[in-house]
């Protein structure tokens, strides 16, 4: 057990689980405070999410709607976990996904477009807008969060002008992609039918794990991976070892920028939802990436798992009894985990010192 | 014009109040990112106030919301204090996790209080006509605000407090080298956490200067968008200097007041250009001016590093 506990991995699984249960538990304390009798059961079903529906086909094909909204949060959570290996907090990710959103759809309904191309566009439309932040970093010092913050506006009413030109006469909804332009859908490739033929469910799904495992071998495995870190680590002993500081930022924040596009387009192309041209907000799929990377202990497959366990609990808001409480709670109890992700170093070492004086107690024995 | 002016000095004044309370922040050494939640926590209690109050005579409503916009942006801002001073956490992560817990549980809270009232009301709306005319004196269709007066105030303060004051110094002196003020018998603890409780003191009256701005009725869902970045963007600029930042909060606060009033201009509606194009327009400003003046930064050397009193 304590020789479990001294491994990295498992210290920081342990850490993501107390953020957690901690997470859960505040969120349970604020139901029990807004009105205590249906808090226990309102609490559950956040939890249960899928599971509260009784008809397994349902449930099957809930899960597949959880699953198609989990595969945009992964490489949004990729995305900021890539720039935070290099010392970057790419907040910016939100915006990059808006402009993802909004070249994936706009190819898609005015231009007429197959889901190949839409999809690349969509990862230049992000990795153009990461481009900006890490030139900004790099050569004016513009603080990556300030500049992130600003262009997510921008990329918001830009893409709200922009998406205007395609949308429903009658809504603030862009047209109907299966309607207008079925070739830009995703393709399924059968795995609809595993879910009760949830069509949301697409080849994004293998290709965003794909995806993630690629993240996790470039960052260990290569020389290009090894130097983001080590730039990351110390930028300035890696500018004495001959790194190209500079263009490592911008490319980072290319990258960075390029996934979160990807999401955007991993989302839209499958029909699931569509753009509202009057958003007065940025959607939050960047920011709950803020939580998955970081509940995810900032691993690449850790991420996946975060970002299931994010999406699920921000589905299971919408089971919530209305009558009492809002469907937000979901909202609180996973920024009360980000902000609680502030304290993994803490719990990590308090975990080293629960098994320190074990260990020196033993080399008494002997 | 003239309510370009009014729209101007209060949207001013939004900005250099929660940006002086980001550049206190800082001068301690601490990053405070989470103006924008604390903003909207702030304006959750003084919307509070407002609404409920509003039958108690002007001055003292006035200062009763006031109040309370400064002692539940002060409490907010010690969801910083303590994960940042203590717990060595990541500066930038808990600012963003207080942003986004702000939005969500203000939300949560309106909703669920408006529901205890109304069953059928699940809306995260409050509304506050009555409220708000205390705080505003009508003058030939010119909208004082006293917030105006208030935030001029603040800013010769606050120069007083940083630069003439021993206080202010020792303060600033933890935000350029901790570990020389600790050796002179300071305490960065205190210090920092003075820093962070005057700038969410601030960045709460801030807030419920933002929601006075131009309505009698907020939907806390919206939060206070992106105006606590923009306050940031305001300090930088300002070089973490006083005078600086309140004229560049003038300068943001004019961009900002020609989206709500360019159709008066009949010069800009001949453009003819989308409305968006207006709301874009200060984060464009403020992410070209940003580009211009950050290479010569005069931030303060330790912002953002967590206080180790064994570090070198």
């Amino acid at each position: 057990m304590k020789n479990l506990l001294k491994r990295p991995g498992v210290q920081a699984f342990v850490a993501s689980v107390i953020c957690i249960l901690l997470g859960l538990i505040i969120g349970y304390i604020v139901l029990l405070f807004i009105n205590p009798q249906g808090a226990w059961q309102s609490i559950t079903d956040v939890v249960r999410n899928f599971f509260t529906w009784s008809r397994p086909p349902q449930r099957l094909k809930q899960f597949g709607n959880t699953l198609a909204k989990t595969i945009p949060l992964i490489m949004c959570s990729l995305s900021i976990l890539f720039s935070y290996k290099v010392g970057l907090f790419n907040i910016g990710a939100a915006g990059q996904y808006v402009a993802g959103a909004c070249a994936s759809l706009y190819a898609a309904l005015a231009w007429g477009w197959g889901w190949l191309p839409c999809m690349i566009f969509a990862i230049v439309a992000g990795a153009l807008l990461g481009a900006i932040v890490g030139f900004l970093k790099s050569y004016c010092n513009v603080n990556e969060v300030i500049s992130g913050i600003m262009l997510n506006w921008i990329a918001l009413y830009t893409t709200n002008t922009i998406l205007s030109n395609v949308k429903e006469t009658a809504s603030p909804y862009t047209l109907y992609l299966n309607k207008e332009n079925p070739s830009a859908l995703l393709p399924t490739a059968g795995l609809d039918q595993l879910f009760n033929k949830n069509t949301y469910v697409t080849i994004a799904v293998p290709l965003a794990l794909i995806i993630a495992i690629a993240v996790a071998v470039i960052l260990t495995k290569t020389r290009f991976g090894y130097e983001l870190r080590a730039t990351g680590l110390n930028k300035n002993a890696a500018r004495y070892a001959g790194m190209a500081e500079n263009r490592n930022i911008i490319l980072t924040l290319m990258i960075s920028g390029a996934l979160a596009g990807l999401g955007a387009s991993m989302l839209y192309q499958t029909g699931y939802m569509r753009w509202e041209c009057t958003q007065s907000s940025v959607p939050a799929m960047g920011f709950n990436g803020i939580a998955a990377a970081f509940l995810g202990g900032l691993n690449p497959i850790g991420a996946v798992f975060s970002s299931f366990f994010i999406q699920h609990i921000t589905d299971g808001g919408q089971y919530v009894n209305t009558n009492y409480y809002s469907s937000q709670i979901s909202d609180v109890i996973s920024s009360v985990i980000i902000y609680l992700c502030g304290f993994v170093l803490f719990i990590k070492l308090t975990i080293n010192r629960m098994i320190k004086p074990s260990k020196e107690k033993k080399g008494e024995k002997k | 014009m003239l309510l370009l002016i009014q729209y101007t000095l209060i949207f001013a004044s939004v900005l250099l109040l929660v940006a002086l309370g980001g550049c206190i922040s800082e001068h301690s050494g601490i990053i405070n990112l989470g103006l924008e939640g604390i903003m909207v926590v702030g304006a959750l209690g003084g919307a509070l106030v407002m609404s409920n109050l509003s039958t108690l005579p002007p001055a003292l409503m006035v200062i009763l919301a006031l109040l309370a916009s400064i002692i539940l942006g002060m409490l907010y801002s010690c969801l910083l204090g303590v994960a940042a001073i203590h717990f060595k956490a990541d500066q930038t992560l808990v600012g963003t996790a207080m942003n986004l817990l702000a939005t969500a549980a203000a939300t949560v809270f309106v909703k669920a209080m408006n529901t205890a009232m109304n069953p059928d009301n699940h809306s995260s709306e409050i509304e506050y006509v009555a409220g708000r005319k205390m705080f505003i004196v009508n003058i030939n269709g010119f909208e004082f605000n006293w917030f105006m007066p208030l935030a001029v105030i603040v800013v010769i303060l606050v120069y007083l407090f940083l630069y003439k004051n021993k206080l202010g110094l020792r303060l600033m002196a933890c935000g350029e080298h901790p570990q020389a003020a600790d050796s002179v018998g300071i305490n960065v603890y205190k210090m920092r956490w003075m820093g962070v409780l005057i700038s969410g003191a601030l960045a709460g009256m801030g807030g419920l200067c933002y929601i006075l701005a131009g309505v009698s009725l907020w939907k806390f869902e919206n939060g206070v968008a992106g105006f606590g970045f923009l306050a940031l963007a305001v300090m930088i600029f300002g070089q973490w200097k006083p005078g600086r930042i309140a004229l560049a909060a003038l300068l943001f606060g004019l961009f900002r007041a020609l989206s709500n009033t360019y159709m008066g201009f009949p010069a800009l509606v001949s453009l003819n250009l989308p409305s968006n194009v207006y709301n874009m327009m200060p984060y464009i400003v403020c992410l070209i001016v940003l580009a211009f003046t950050s290479k010569t930064s005069r931030a303060p050397k330790a912002e953002g590093i967590p206080y180790d009193k064994g570090s070198r």
